[in-house]
């Protein structure tokens, strides 16, 4: 401890070598150990091959890598200045991608920028988790009750979620919204607020529901009855659940897995990787890849209740949050517990921009690790 | 409630670190985190209540995705005549196939294929219509029975065509063409009722026997259709294979048929429109059997033209329809042994017999005439049959009576369904009182009297008379049949002791042949032309002239009736019946010339020369064709 309050003081080359050593790198290998079973999954997605998916996939872990470490050495103070002109670009790409945006089965989603394929909806996510943690980490607990401190912070949650649902993508409004009514909830949000809140929400609900696109309707009416349309829009659920139920205790084996391995299933390599995970390795190897999963989002709770500091408090809730969502979301899917819609599973699907979108949010994440006895403007919380 | 938080932080935080904020946030991250643990825990039951509780539902799911059984059609199997010469074979078919995912421009690659092998418009059309229609990594036929030249530029050009390829089925192939069609028939496509009752014959290739033995040993021939079971993926592309059983290729029919015999039996029928029917009387075998006009087999497997079928159905002298077997005539005077045997029988006449022909004879006031106005005076039964009398069997069917008749025609097979191998045969009729009275008609003497010769509603097939011929001579009750052995093995009917005794006296018997014998040998028999030309070898006959319209009582006795100059269709049909050699029966055959007028004249000679034609080919006796070697076929297998 003595030698790394040297290393602190010491010159600024030497407190880059003190961050690193801050790292918590029992948490980058649990990371690392995820991607590595997305390796293999991509690799039996190719029929046993490293190419098409799991080799590209990998280059990019590693630049996400590299990425995520120097995020993590970045201090809180630069970061809240950072939070505003990157939620500012969010908002901008999300209003080009409406403009300009590539569609998707429906849905306007990409924007290609240099080639590059980029979700500005990923971007948003995190750059809200970040404005917010910002906006909270000035505004005590005490001046919260004022309702008037809430309402510019719900202006920051409304406005990607409806420029998102506006694409439309009805799964990452979703996930956008409950990232930002969980940090509203950490940062100390009053009960009677939330039960306020809550009060209208069956109405908004069924308001929502009509104003859904008939591809949205169609989701929900397959899932509530797959076998409908089998070879239309319920063959993914269909398709996925038998791959699943196929699997059973043990597994298939590695590569052996016959419905994905003979394309019954669809998108293996992206959305429903998980379904092919445990075709061929069954429930132990499903509840294995869960259990990694769980980890993953405990460590970054924990991480996140260590920081001395509100921002990185935020920070940490909201970016676990968000990785959990995207398990959660994506696993239901799969297993038919939810409409489909195209959620990824972090770390472990094909795809560049969410891979690197969670790499920086875990950036975020240990940077408030790295940071976590840090103060810095506080509101006057203190008494 | 404060220790409980304070306990919480020393947990949870550095002691040191206290505000508000932080305590909030810690418990509110606890619940969130309980929530989300519990989310996943929820997640982990649902995927346990998906592999473990439900995976055998969903791995039987998984299983049928996977597995496809796909058939393949074995070869169908060949039909040969008693000496093995092919009478219907596969012939290999060089087809070209184009398969659509092979080629970015169908259009194009259509074009510059019918370029080299023209492609009619319709085919074109047909073609383009499968592409649509069909998974792209399945063949489409372009162009079938593709000749040497047409496979040689197609190979030529092979780069120029991409996703074409060359591709061997077959097709049925009848060497003798209409010689045999009566007897081997045909096969066609199978209708949508055909693949309904069996789902292998929606195989591409696969043949249904309309006619004859096709039609008949249908199930044999076909044999067993092979399966394999095939690992495929979503979109139906074969990955692999996963067992495979051959199937079982069709049996070969080998027929009792001669076919060189057959050959000259139709020779010397030529284009006259007749039924003939050699026998080997001692067992049943059928060595030929022609119905003339006929058809060509082959067009049926592709399909027969409208103007065709027009031509067959409106052609009087039905060439669709095997007369051996579908066609009835009046036996004529060749009834009359099947008519002395019913009288023998019942004691009515004994051979020393004799009766009275003046020319005529009354009966309950109708007079019946003898084809010799002037009477034959008193006849044997034997001398009967020599002169084919006419008065001495109304006489003798007067005494024996209808029923007893019958039953001896019966037993001669006369009238009877004779167990062949064909199907669309007909029974003919030896009509009875009982049958008259069924059908609401009183059944009169005279009735009785003109059946006596074969004539009122008497009908025989001429395979009829060759089994009723053919049991006169041998004696036992013999069954004609069409098939000698099933791949290899040969079926009962071979040896002649299979065949029971007939019910009749030899002695009865040997007058029959007698007669016969005096019909064709002796001076003052009715068919003196039907002598054979064989040094100590003799034949015996009946002749038959069966008139297929009332000739009336004022034409017959004005004496200047002549049958010949009638209209083609309504004169006397020809018959004639016939063994050889006459002391040790072998050969038994039937002819009937429609509308030949005279059996004697027309009918006789060309038993004559058929029987001559058996007796020096001599199947029977033969294991292989004699001498020259009637078609060198080709035959593909």
């Amino acid at each position: 401890m003595n030698f790394q309050k040297r290393l602190l003081r010491a010159e600024p080359n030497f407190r880059i070598l003190a961050k690193l050593w801050q790292v918590n790198w029992l948490y980058v290998l649990l990371i690392c150990a995820l991607a590595m079973v997305g390796y293999g999954a991509l690799y039996s997605a190719a029929g046993g091959s490293s190419h098409p998916f799991a080799g590209p996939q990998t280059i990019r872990f590693a630049i996400g890598l590299v990425m995520m470490v120097c995020v993590a050495l970045m201090s809180p103070r630069v970061l809240t200045r950072l939070a505003w002109p990157l939620y500012g670009l969010s908002l901008v790409l999300l209003v080009a991608v409406l403009r300009m945006g590539h569609v998707g089965k429906g849905a306007e989603r990409w924007l290609i920028v240099g080639g590059v394929q980029l979700q500005p909806s990923e971007l948003a996510k995190i750059a809200l988790v970040l404005v917010l943690a910002t906006w909270f980490h000035r505004v005590s607990y005490r001046r919260m009750v004022n309702p008037l401190y809430l309402l510019p912070p719900a202006a920051m949650v409304l406005l990607p979620v409806g420029l998102v649902l506006k694409e439309p993508n009805l799964g990452t409004a979703v996930i956008i919204g409950v990232v930002g009514a969980t940090i509203f909830f950490g940062a100390g949000m009053r009960l009677w607020q939330i039960a306020l809140l809550l009060l209208p929400l069956p109405f908004l609900g069924k308001f929502a529901y009509s104003h859904l696109h008939d591809y949205q309707k169609a989701r929900i009416t397959t899932f509530l009855n797959p076998e409908s349309d089998p070879l239309g829009a319920g063959y993914n659920i269909i398709q996925s659940k038998i791959a699943l139920g196929s699997g059973g205790m043990w597994g298939q084996g590695y590569l052996h897995g016959t419905q994905g391995q003979l394309n019954f299933l669809p998108e293996k390599q992206t959305d429903f990787i998980f379904t092919m995970i445990a075709e061929e390795w069954g429930y132990v190897g499903g509840i294995a890849v869960i259990g990694l999963l769980m980890l993953m989002v405990i460590g970054g709770m924990l991480i996140a209740m260590r920081s001395r500091n509100q921002f990185g408090r935020l920070l940490g809730l909201g970016i676990a949050t968000n990785f959990f969502l995207y398990c959660a979301v994506n696993l239901s899917m799969v297993m038919g517990t939810i409409p489909v819609g195209g959620v990824p599973l972090p770390l472990i699907s094909y795809g560049g921009s969410a891979m690197l979108t969670v790499m920086f949010g875990f950036g975020l994440l240990m940077s408030a690790w790295v940071h976590r006895n840090d103060h810095f403007g506080e509101a006057g919380d203190r008494s | 409630m404060v220790r409980r938080r304070k306990t919480l932080q020393r947990l949870m935080s550095r002691p040191d670190a206290d505000t508000p904020s932080r305590g909030v946030f810690t418990r509110r991250a606890l619940v969130v985190l309980g929530a989300q643990m519990a989310a996943f825990g929820l997640l982990g039951h649902r995927l346990y209540g998906l592999q473990v509780v439900e995976g055998d539902h969903f791995a039987r799911m998984a299983e049928n995705n996977r597995v496809s059984r796909r058939l393949i059609a074995s070869p169908r199997g060949r039909v040969v005549d008693r000496f093995g010469i092919a009478v219907a074979s596969n012939k290999v078919n060089w087809r070209a196939l184009l398969l659509p995912e092979e080629t970015s421009d169908i259009p194009g690659t259509l074009d510059r294929f019918s370029a080299l092998v023209p492609i009619e418009a319709r085919d074109r059309a047909r073609i383009e219509r499968e592409i649509r229609h069909k998974r792209r990594f399945i063949p489409v036929m372009l162009h079938d029975f593709l000749s040497w030249d047409d496979m040689a530029r197609i190979e030529l050009n092979a780069p120029s065509l991409p996703g074409v390829l060359i591709d061997v089925g077959t097709t049925r192939n009848y060497p003798f063409g209409p010689l045999m069609a009566h007897v081997v028939g045909y096969v066609a496509p199978p209708g949508d009722k055909d693949v309904a009752q069996d789902q292998t014959l929606a195989l591409p290739g696969m043949r249904v026997g309309r006619a004859g033995i096709e039609q008949t040993q249908d199930g044999l021939l076909r044999g067993q259709v092979g399966a394999v079971e095939v690992e495929v993926n979503a979109v139906g592309r074969l990955m692999s294979e996963l067992s495979r059983d051959e199937g079982q290729p069709g049996d070969e029919i080998t027929l009792t048929i001669d076919s060189g015999l057959q050959q000259a039996v139709l020779g010397r029928i030529a284009d006259q429109s007749a039924s003939a029917v050699v026998m080997d009387c001692r067992n049943g075998e059928v060595l030929a059997m022609v119905s003339n006009p006929s058809f060509d087999p082959s067009l049926f497997d592709s399909g027969v033209s409208q103007a065709q079928w027009q031509e067959w159905a409106t052609d009087p002298r039905t060439p669709l329809i095997n007369k051996a077997v579908a066609g009835v005539y009046p036996p004529g005077s060749t009834f009359k042994p099947a008519v002395a045997m019913a009288a023998l029988k019942a004691g009515t006449l004994s051979p020393t017999d004799r009766i009275f022909c003046p020319g005529y004879l009354d009966v309950g006031g109708t007079r019946f005439h003898c084809w010799s106005r002037y009477g034959h005076g008193a006849l044997t039964l034997k001398e009967g049959l020599k002169f084919s009398c006419d008065v001495f069997f109304y006489e003798v069917a007067r005494r024996t009576g209808m029923d007893a008749i019958a039953a001896a025609s019966h037993s001669f097979g006369l009238g009877t369904n004779l167990d062949i191998e064909l199907q669309h045969t007909r029974a003919g009729l030896i009509p009875t009182p009982e049958w008259r009275r069924a059908h609401g008609q009183h059944w009169n003497g005279g009735d009785t009297i003109v059946s006596g010769i074969g004539q009122g509603f008497v009908q025989v097939t001429p395979l009829q008379l060759a089994t009723y011929v053919s049991r006169i001579a041998s004696g036992r009750a013999v069954q004609p049949h069409l098939v000698r052995a099933i791949s290899g093995r040969q079926t009962d009917g071979t040896d002649g002791g299979h065949w029971p005794a007939l019910d009749m006296p030899e002695p009865f018997l040997a007058q029959l042949r007698a007669g016969m014998y005096a019909v064709v040998n002796e001076e003052h028999g009715t068919a003196p032309k039907a002598k054979l030309d064989i040094p100590g070898v003799q034949m015996a006959g009946k002749t038959g002239s069966a008139q297929v319209r009332h000739v009336s009582r004022a034409l017959r006795e004005s004496g200047h009736f002549d049958s010949s100059s009638l209209p083609w269709e309504y004169r006397p049909h020809a018959l004639f019946i016939c063994f050889a050699p006459y002391d040790a029966p072998r050969y038994a055959a039937a002819v009937v010339v429609e509308h030949g007028n005279a059996g004697a004249a027309v009918a006789a000679p060309l038993a004559r020369d058929i029987m001559t034609d058996t007796l020096t080919r001599d199947p029977a006796n033969r294991k292989e064709p004699p001498g020259q070697v009637v078609a060198e076929v080709e035959d593909f297998e």
